[in-house]
């Protein structure tokens, strides 16, 4: 249990995907303008990321990874397809989000509301793809502690941007030098608070 | 064809090659692909290996997207394209694990998100789905290079200032930290890359007065 908190912490401070990765960096960039839109997308994120590392995870341990098709047959032993991870992860991640906004519309007209015009932005949020492949690079061991790196970056990744958006908020009032408003402000004030969450550094529960 | 109209670097292709390097460019104009800009700038080599990835992805998938444009229903071509960049990223990456393995170990997850990279993306979806092929393929050259200026100058910033080397090749004199000199440690700190492409920009739209945004 502690692992599993540990490693929930680490993926939403440590290894926060804005701040020590810059994964999904133009979405966050492009949707921070106000909190309300920021918290859409920060929620899409965290969902399409909780739904889509999981199914990867499965399809990396039982039919990419070298030896991992013996459950199928053992001659299978020796083939290794993880070469075609890129592309498969992708294809999971393309058709998740298709289906994910289908479900969605059907099942719930209200989150769909909110989440809707985020859901294609995602696909294409290198967040997820990014999740996939950290999840990959990093070996874990059960599918839990997959879902909960998952879902702890996809927190991680909604802190970051509602925390950009209501400083741009803000920040609209204050005399910023005429060629850094806008882009230029925002990537400051996003390395700003890269130094801040560098302190989380080390962290162990 | 377009060839037969207008000559093969008419002014219109011309300011295909050259407006992404400054007025368009993608990272500090159109905001695309920061995210493997920012993570790997902490040697030139990397910078420059990432460049030329995206470089030769961007090329091929705007030559093939161009040439399928015809024929792709709109309502699935975002998958069509993410198939189309995902093979070209995976011939890239095991391109990179074969010649230059010790840079690709470095690189890690980041060649596989030239995929995600919106970048490629986003050149496929506003120029090669509606243009023909030789002005898409200027229109890739144009951006990658744009690119891969932005790249490499915060790259140089940071090795250069960070740890002193070029290419890796120590070029701040031993007698310099002898002085007292020291590698400002912060450079390579994540951050940083945010703050010098901010510099960058500082300076670009400084010189540039149309691309100033509102508030």
């Amino acid at each position: 249990m502690l692992d599993l908190v540990n490693i929930f912490v680490k993926s939403i401070f440590v290894d926060n995907m804005i701040f020590a990765y810059f994964l999904g960096m133009c979405s966050y960039l492009a949707v921070s303008k106000t909190v309300k839109t920021a918290v859409g997308l920060g929620a899409a994120v965290i969902f399409v990321l909780g739904i889509t590392v999981p199914i990867n995870y499965l399809l990396e341990n039982y039919v990419l990874k070298a030896g991992a098709l013996t459950w199928f047959s053992d001659d299978l032993a020796d083939v290794d397809l993880s070469f075609l991870s890129f592309i498969m992860f992708i294809a999971v991640i393309a058709s998740m989000v298709q289906l994910v906004e289908m479900i969605v519309e059907k099942v719930s007209p209200a989150l769909y509301g909110a989440l809707g015009i985020f859901l294609p932005l995602i696909a294409v949020n290198c967040s997820i793809l990014g999740g996939a492949l950290f999840m990959q690079e990093r070996q874990y061991s059960t599918i839990t502690e997959a879902t909960v790196f998952a879902l702890g970056s996809g927190v991680g990744w909604f802190l970051a941007i509602v925390a950009i958006a209501a400083i741009r908020e803000k920040i609209r009032y204050s005399n910023v030098p005429a060629p850094l408003r806008g882009l230029g402000i925002t990537f400051i004030i996003t390395g700003l608070m890269g130094i801040a969450f560098m302190s989380f550094m080390g962290i162990q529960l | 064809m377009a060839e037969k109209k207008e000559a093969l670097f008419s002014k219109k292709n011309r300011k295909l090659l050259s407006d992404p390097l400054d007025s368009a460019n993608p990272i500090s104009v159109q905001v695309l692909g920061i995210c493997s800009a920012l993570a790997i700038t902490v040697q030139i080599e990397q910078a420059f290996v990432m460049s030329l990835s995206v470089l030769a992805v961007m090329i091929f998938g705007n030559i093939i997207v161009s040439i399928l444009r015809n024929l792709i229903p709109s309502r699935i071509r975002i998958i069509v394209q993410l198939v189309v960049v995902a093979a070209l990223v995976i011939l890239v990456d095991e391109v990179l694990k074969a010649f230059l393995p010790d840079v690709s170990e470095k690189l890690s997850v980041f060649v596989g998100l030239i995929i995600s990279n919106c970048i490629i993306m986003g050149r496929l979806e506003a120029f090669a789905l509606g243009n023909k092929i030789w002005p898409s393929f200027l229109d890739a050259i144009g951006n990658a290079i744009g690119y891969a200026w932005i790249l490499v100058a915060v790259a140089l910033f940071r090795e250069v200032l960070g740890s002193g080397k070029f290419w890796g090749i120590q070029i701040i004199p031993e007698s310099f930290y002898e002085l007292g000199y020291m590698n400002n440690n912060m450079m390579i700190l994540p951050p940083m890359a945010l703050i010098t492409v901010a510099l960058i920009i500082w300076a670009q739209r400084s010189r540039n007065k149309d691309l100033i945004e509102e508030n």
